[in-house]
């Protein structure tokens, strides 16, 4: 009840502007851009090797341009899969705490899983 | 706030049906969102026969003739009649715009004719627009100069300059644009929506403004702006054919134009 004394114009000017946003923005559609001719090579790439044995797509993945195509690749993706949940998080999830939790998770979950993504990609291609 | 099913004192009802006239042969069934917060009741959809015959052109038309020759109880704003306040905003068949502008004429089977959606109800077809109208306070849609006037002249405006304000100036505010857009439903405590951001443009694009900068740190918020996510309704909707999302493409453009 204390919220509907203070003015309309109080209540939406709230704590003012974040000054952010635009380098969210922006890197969205950066990466959107990036995962266009990245996504083709990735499907292209696993049309080609379908039904090749461990070795054969290990050998392919020890190359340095698939191994950099696949790392630029899953970065891209990740850092955009990131971008895109928050977004859909700040839409949708209201309850503050709730919000806050799982915004903490998307980060640790996209970093985490693209982390593992690239660590294997070096394994092949460093170890074979 | 997200809700997917209407609260339970939100739920709508069916409620009174009023047959034509005797002897009417041109008629029209109207059904009409109704909601008295004196009565303690649920929302009820009143169902209202009109004879054409006798009744202007547009949805305003029939409304008023509701009001004057059925049921005085029902409550609606409007006032310039000609689409130029935009006091008759509601959703009619769906769609929002203002009922002084939508022929009867133009719509298939039964008008529908609820409040502007998702907005808090006053009575029947009457939104609570406090909100809005603050966030329009708090773009503060003036012009902003430092440069003092020259005396006894206007501030000179170029044509080119001035021809960049066509399709905002027109705007009315009548709020058809943010309650149609399912971002200012969610998050309309903090996304100050399509109409308010076209005001905002209208006035960084001023020639004669000398407060381009300040108003875009007060706009660049993960919420104010960036809650638009071009879902398109707001030009869909616009009863005056203008086109909110651009003006907030334009916004952005901005926004990054400033630091690259």
């Amino acid at each position: 009840m204390g919220d509907s004394l203070r003015t309309p114009l109080s209540r939406v000017t709230g704590l003012g502007s974040a000054k952010d946003g635009t380098h969210h923005w922006w890197m969205q559609r950066l990466t959107a851009i990036a995962l266009v001719p990245l996504t083709f090579w990735f499907v292209a790439s696993l049309a080609s090797l379908v039904g090749a044995d461990r070795d054969q797509v290990a050998d392919w993945m020890a190359g340095p341009l698939p191994a950099l195509l696949m790392i630029l690749f899953l970065g891209t993706a990740f850092y955009h899969f990131k971008l895109g949940l928050q977004v859909v998080i700040e839409d949708y999830v209201h309850a503050e705490w709730v919000k806050i939790t799982l915004l903490v998770l998307n980060n640790f979950f996209c970093i985490a899983l693209g982390g593992a993504c690239v660590l294997s990609v070096l394994l092949l291609l460093f170890g074979g | 706030m997200v809700e997917f099913s209407l609260p339970a004192n939100s739920k709508i009802v069916e409620g009174t049906r009023h047959p034509a006239p005797d002897g009417a042969t041109n008629t029209r069934t109207f059904k009409v969102y109704r909601y008295n917060p004196e009565d303690g009741k649920n929302p009820h959809v009143d169902t209202y026969e009109v004879d054409l015959d006798t009744c202007g052109p547009m949805v305003l038309d029939a409304l008023i003739k509701i009001k004057n020759e059925i049921d005085p109880t029902l409550t609606f704003r409007r006032s310039c009649r000609e689409g130029i306040c935009g006091s008759c905003a509601m959703n009619i068949d769906g769609v929002n715009t203002l009922a002084c502008t939508w022929a009867i004429g133009d719509i298939k089977g039964d008008v529908k004719i609820y409040p502007l959606p998702h907005m808090p109800v006053i009575k029947d077809l009457v939104p609570d627009l406090t909100n809005f109208y603050a966030q329009y306070a708090s773009i503060e849609p003036w012009m902003k100069t430092k440069t003092p006037l020259p005396p006894g002249k206007e501030r000179p405006q170029s044509r080119d300059d001035r021809a960049k304000l066509d399709g905002l100036y027109e705007c009315i505010l009548c709020a058809c644009c943010s309650t149609s857009c399912p971002s200012y439903w969610w998050n309309g405590d903090r996304y100050l929506g399509p109409a308010i951001l076209l005001q905002a443009y209208r006035c960084l694009i001023d020639s004669r403004d000398e407060a381009t900068g300040e108003r875009l740190d007060d706009l660049e918020d993960p919420f104010r702006l960036y809650r638009c996510h071009t879902i398109m309704n707001c030009a869909k909707t616009c009863p005056k054919g203008l086109n909110p999302a651009r003006a907030i493409a334009e916004i952005k453009k901005m926004m990054v134009a400033r630091t690259l």
